[in-house]
């Protein structure tokens, strides 16, 4: 009894896990149960029972209760589908007038602002395309074609390489200085001689104009957001499901709605980047000192001046992080996207992938990283640069950037008629270099993934054959043999341990809508699977993260790998797995723990970092060595901020499982690979897309209040 | 007398949702306890007095005792609840935006406690943040921000970051920006208070030198009652939001008015607070020595002088004219005798 007193809440967890189990065993699988349904399930079978619920009829197999709920939610992918459909196509007929007929026509009010949003971003990315390769599109818009029909001269030509790589460089030069600088040139220069010049471009134009879109519609919107409750209130939700929803899931609508292509692509990737730039943008204003704006105020400032000259610019540290990520998405949807037909390297990698040519999807796969890392460092620079007012520049020195890129140009343009003498017969080397006419080490990469296998075939085969017959398959079946009561009864209870009966309510919610969606088993593979990523994952990035704690620049080194390492596309890690691994279960959780283990290490580092450096000669004077103070001192403080880093580490371990639905996973994400190429298919994915970002939720809230719990414990924040 | 530059009339700030209602209802009698129970908190209580053209008022009081509402209050950077208050003649309250901000802009530069410097730009940039929003040129800007670094003693420094300063060289910032519009009333909310004891002595130096120089309106917000004592023309001393008294720092000393504020005073070094004027007697200006003192010496300075006379010491005034006298028993019972007093 002194026991259960002194620690009342390890009783209570432990009779929680009693009563689980005591379910798990007291309900046995039906006989007829097939876990995981294929097709099956669309197929009509006499056995299904149906039921009607507004007018949809929903047909399912049903069980014990007790063991998997009905899917009660069945009807809300098809309801999803007839709204969007009722919305683009009947709704709200309206007269607008058609340029090209020159009539008014009667269009609904939906299809004509998606048209119009369309037509105005396939501009924008043509605008910027057609600058850097050249093309028609951009003058028709202004002119038509048949203009263009009797002006065959008129053509944007498009920039030599050799022009665009030295703007590059001068800019970064301009913004960072020489490091930048190379380092901007040498990424240019590579991806022109490896013949990647066009794709990257074309991934180029598209981002473009997905970031600085996607930076202002985020940063107006944290504004509005800080500016008025109610403007946050009503957004809060939405970033919330928004941020653990994959964004696979969220391409099946869109597709839906704006269509196939470039165009789309900008669209959802806004949609996707722009809830983190409004949460840090609100943060960070969140975060600025009263003081400071009083001060502001003190000095005259009005609204608008207030907002642009004290308030972001104070807070640009957090918002500078949105910028990062607004990035870091981009580049990632850039990949994504090219399921919805998005020109560029990402079609590209996808292809080869498809091919199974690791070669090619490795190049493809560095240019864009490559890409994504230059854009972010120059983005960090732009940020943090300075003004200087007290040197006496003379005409040059002020200008010397403008001068020297006016000089490249010249050059370049030179270069490129000289070209046109030197490669007669052949391709403009020094205009483009086309794609695959450049130097390629896919043939390389190519042998080398040969090579590996076969001269490592037999360990990595018996390490992948222990791995999925010995783990993988009996926790799999663990996780499925969950009756659906038991799962909710232990979820529901640990979310009363931990934040009482409110995050119990808020955690029932989110676990109910899974239940009783049509994909429970395939949730639950899906968490199996996030579920071993995120256990590696932590394992890993804790013990690195420690590790490098040690010594100041190990944990410096690891922050700036952790850094890069996120700025790679998601999409990138599939490549490397894929060659040693093949396409099996194995390659898909390598990539999870590869990619969960960043935030993982990260979130150690920091949490460790930021135990105050008073308790440490505190605890130095007590007489502790390196470990005590580690396990008495640092863990327990450093505890609440790697919890959060764990709440990242399962969003992004869900992600990749969901990615990983491209090399053929069993889970929601093979699901919503499917929907994409269903003409059905927007509901099903959106559903889908909600029970994955649900499963996160569930482990957001109950980390989050727990997390909150400690702190004000411990006294920190 | 001219007008007083400002001027408050029963100036009350209730925080709480119906707090305007509970004010009317009140009728001016507001007590803390009863709007404490209907969930508002009383930050500034019927707070009514004026500050005259370079006049310096220290309000003084401890932490939560309405001070610094008081000064946002006046500073309009949160709006009072009830009663009147006049800048220069013109009703505060009744300013729209605009001309609050104009008023801002020309009239008024204000330090805080937090320094509150702009992390993104350099010192020369943060003073010149408030011409800038003037909307006076860059170059003019920079160069008027330049005469206050080298003001405030930051020549060489022009380029750091507040990051990069010391506490001490970031509250000169602050100062050097609130006087960068070169306002007429100047309000320092507890601007030394994140200071080490040395540093502060040194800016508080500092700073009566630069008032000696520019002969600002000043509303200085402190929770120390030494610092009070050494800048103040005139100081209020307020607490739970009411000004408990505001008089000069000698009369405060020698006439506490509430018990309140003689908790305060008990332990002030009075021979360094006193004028010869204050302890004076007035009635006696026959059979005095052949030692005068002027009556706006600090007791400190001529207490020896005095003590080693057996006669009355003869005051005078800046005309040198005998106007009282004071004797070596009057300077100890001042500075040693018990705190009653006895003038």
């Amino acid at each position: 009894m002194d026991y259960l007193k002194k620690y009342p809440k390890l009783f209570q967890w432990l009779f929680l896990l009693i009563i689980f189990f005591a379910l798990c065993f007291s309900i046995d699988v039906p006989e007829t149960y097939k876990f995981i349904r294929g097709q099956a399930e669309f197929v009509k079978d006499p056995n299904q029972s149906t039921y009607v619920f507004l007018g949809k009829e929903v047909r399912y197999y049903a069980f014990d209760v007790f063991w998997r709920l009905p899917p009660l939610l069945g009807w809300l992918p098809i309801w999803i589908n007839d709204s969007l459909f009722f919305l683009m196509n009947e709704w709200m007929p309206m007269e607008f007038w058609n340029e090209d007929t020159q009539e008014y026509k009667t269009r609904p009010l939906v299809l004509e602002i998606s048209r119009t949003l369309t037509s105005f971003m396939t501009f924008l990315i043509f605008l910027i395309r057609e600058t850097l390769l050249g093309g028609l599109e951009t003058i028709v818009a202004f002119t038509s074609w048949d203009w263009i029909d009797k002006n065959p001269w008129a053509e944007l030509p498009g920039l030599p390489w050799t022009i665009v790589a030295a703007g590059f460089a001068i800019l970064a030069y301009k913004l960072s200085g020489k490091g930048l600088a190379i380092f901007a040139g040498l990424v240019m220069v590579y991806i022109s001689i490896f013949g990647q010049w066009k794709p990257s471009m074309q991934t180029l134009s598209f981002i473009l104009v997905a970031a600085p879109l996607s930076f202002i519609f985020g940063l107006g919107l944290g504004v509005a957001a800080y500016k008025s409750k109610r403007v946050e209130k009503a957004l809060y939700p939405i970033l919330l499901v928004m941020q653990t929803m994959p964004q696979y899931a969220v391409l099946v609508p869109a597709l839906v709605l704006f269509g196939v292509g470039d165009h789309a692509a900008v669209i959802i990737t806004m949609i996707v980047a722009v809830p983190p730039m409004i949460l840090l943008t609100l943060l960070g204003l969140r975060a600025v000192p009263p003081e400071v704006i009083e001060a502001g105020r003190m000095s005259g400032c009005n609204n608008w001046q207030l907002m642009t000259k004290v308030l972001i610019p104070t807070a640009r540290r957090d918002i500078l992080i949105g910028v990062n990520q607004v990035i870091m998405v981009c580049f990632s949807m850039a990949v994504i996207s090219a399921f919805i037909g998005a020109k560029g390297l990402g079609f590209n990698l996808l292809l080869a992938l498809n091919q199974l040519n690791i070669g090619l999807a490795l190049e493809a796969g560095l240019c864009i990283s490559l890409i994504a890392i230059l854009l972010d460092k120059m983005s960090l620079a732009w940020a943090n640069k300075q003004t200087d007012y007290f040197g006496n520049l003379t005409f040059y020195q002020r200008n010397k950037n403008s001068l020297f890129f006016g000089a490249s140009v010249i050059i370049g343009i030179i270069l490129a008629y000289v070209g046109t003498f030197i490669f007669k017969d052949t391709f403009n080397y020094l205009f483009e270099v086309p794609h695959n006419k450049g130097i390629s080490t896919a043939d390389f990469w190519n042998k080398g993934v040969d090579w590996i296998f076969d001269t490592f075939f037999v360990y990595i085969k018996a390490f992948n054959t222990w791995l999925i017959v010995e783990v993988l398959q009996p926790m799999r079946a663990l996780y499925l043999r969950m009756p659906a009561v038991a799962t909710l009864v232990l979820v529901v209870g640990a979310g009363y341990l931990i934040g009482g009966i409110r995050s119990a309510l808020v955690v029932f919610g989110l676990t109910l809508f899974i239940a009783l969606s049509p994909w429970w088993d395939r949730a639950l593979v899906t968490t199996y699977m996030a579920t071993f990523g995120v256990i590696m994952s932590c394992a890993i990035g804790f013990t690195v993260g420690t590790l490098c704690f040690q010594s100041k620049r190990a944990a410096a080194f690891m922050l700036g790998v952790c850094d890069i390492f996120q700025t790679f596309p998601s999409f990138v890690y599939l490549i490397p797995v894929m060659m040693l691994f093949g396409i099996t279960d194995t390659s898909v959780l390598i990539a999870v723990i590869v990619y969960a283990t960043i935030p993982a290490t990260r979130y150690t580092i920091e949490g460790l970092r930021s135990v105050p450096a008073g308790l440490h000669d505190a605890a130095t004077m007590s007489g502790v060595n390196k470990f005590q103070r580690l396990t008495k001192i640092e863990f327990p403080l450093a505890f609440p901020h790697m919890m959060l880093g764990l709440n990242q580490t399962i969003v992004f371990a869900l992600f990749m499982v969901i990615i990983g639905a491209f090399i053929g996973t069993e889970d929601l994400g093979q699901y919503i690979l499917k929907a994409l190429s269903d003409k059905n298919g927007a509901g099903i994915g959106l559903t889908l897309g909600i029970c994955v970002a649900f499963i996160g939720l569930i482990f957001d809230n109950l980390i989050r209040t727990w997390v909150g719990q400690r702190k004000k414990h411990l006294g920190i924040d | 007398m001219s007008e007083p530059v400002i001027k408050c009339e029963n100036v009350y700030k209730i925080f709480g949702a119906n707090a305007e209602k509970m004010l009317q209802e009140s009728n001016g009698n507001v007590d803390a306890k009863t709007f404490q129970d209907n969930g508002c908190i009383v930050g500034v209580n019927n707070a009514s007095f004026e500050v005259s053209k370079g006049e310096m008022l220290v309000v003084m009081g401890l932490s939560g005792s309405g001070k610094s509402t008081l000064l946002r209050c006046i500073s309009r950077l949160t709006d009072a609840t009830g009663g009147k208050i006049f800048i220069e003649g013109q009703d505060l309250l009744k300013l729209n935006n605009k001309e609050l901000i104009d008023l801002r802009r020309n009239k008024m530069g204000m330090v805080f406690q937090s320094f509150a410097l702009l992390p993104h730009k350099t010192v020369v940039e943060n003073i010149a943040f408030p011409l800038q929003i003037k909307g006076i040129k860059t170059e003019d800007s920079i160069s008027k921000a330049m005469d206050m670094v080298k003001l405030v003693g930051l020549d060489g420094r022009e380029n750091y970051f507040p990051r990069e300063l010391s506490g001490g060289q970031q509250q000169r910032v602050g100062i050097a920006r609130s006087l960068a519009v070169e306002p007429d009333i100047w309000f320092l909310d507890e601007p030394f208070s994140a200071l080490d004891p040395l540093i502060r002595k040194e800016m508080q130096d500092e700073f009566l030198r630069l008032q000696e120089k520019l002969q600002k309106t000043i509303m200085f917000i402190t929770h120390d009652f030494d610092e009070a004592l050494k800048l103040a023309d005139r100081i209020a001393i307020m607490k739970d939001g009411i000004i408990e008294q505001l008089d000069t720092p000698a009369k405060i000393v020698l006439n506490p008015a509430t018990e309140y504020v003689r908790k305060f005073t008990e332990e002030v070094p009075r021979e360094k607070v006193l004028l010869i004027e204050d302890v004076m007697d007035t009635s006696n200006t026959e059979n005095l020595g052949d030692l005068k003192v002027s009556k706006d010496e600090v007791i400190e300075n001529v207490a020896e002088k005095i003590l080693s006379q057996e006669k009355s010491v003869a005051v005078t005034d800046e005309n040198n004219k005998v106007i009282g006298s004071i004797n070596p028993t009057k300077i100890i019972n001042t500075v040693f005798g018990g705190r009653k007093n006895s003038n």
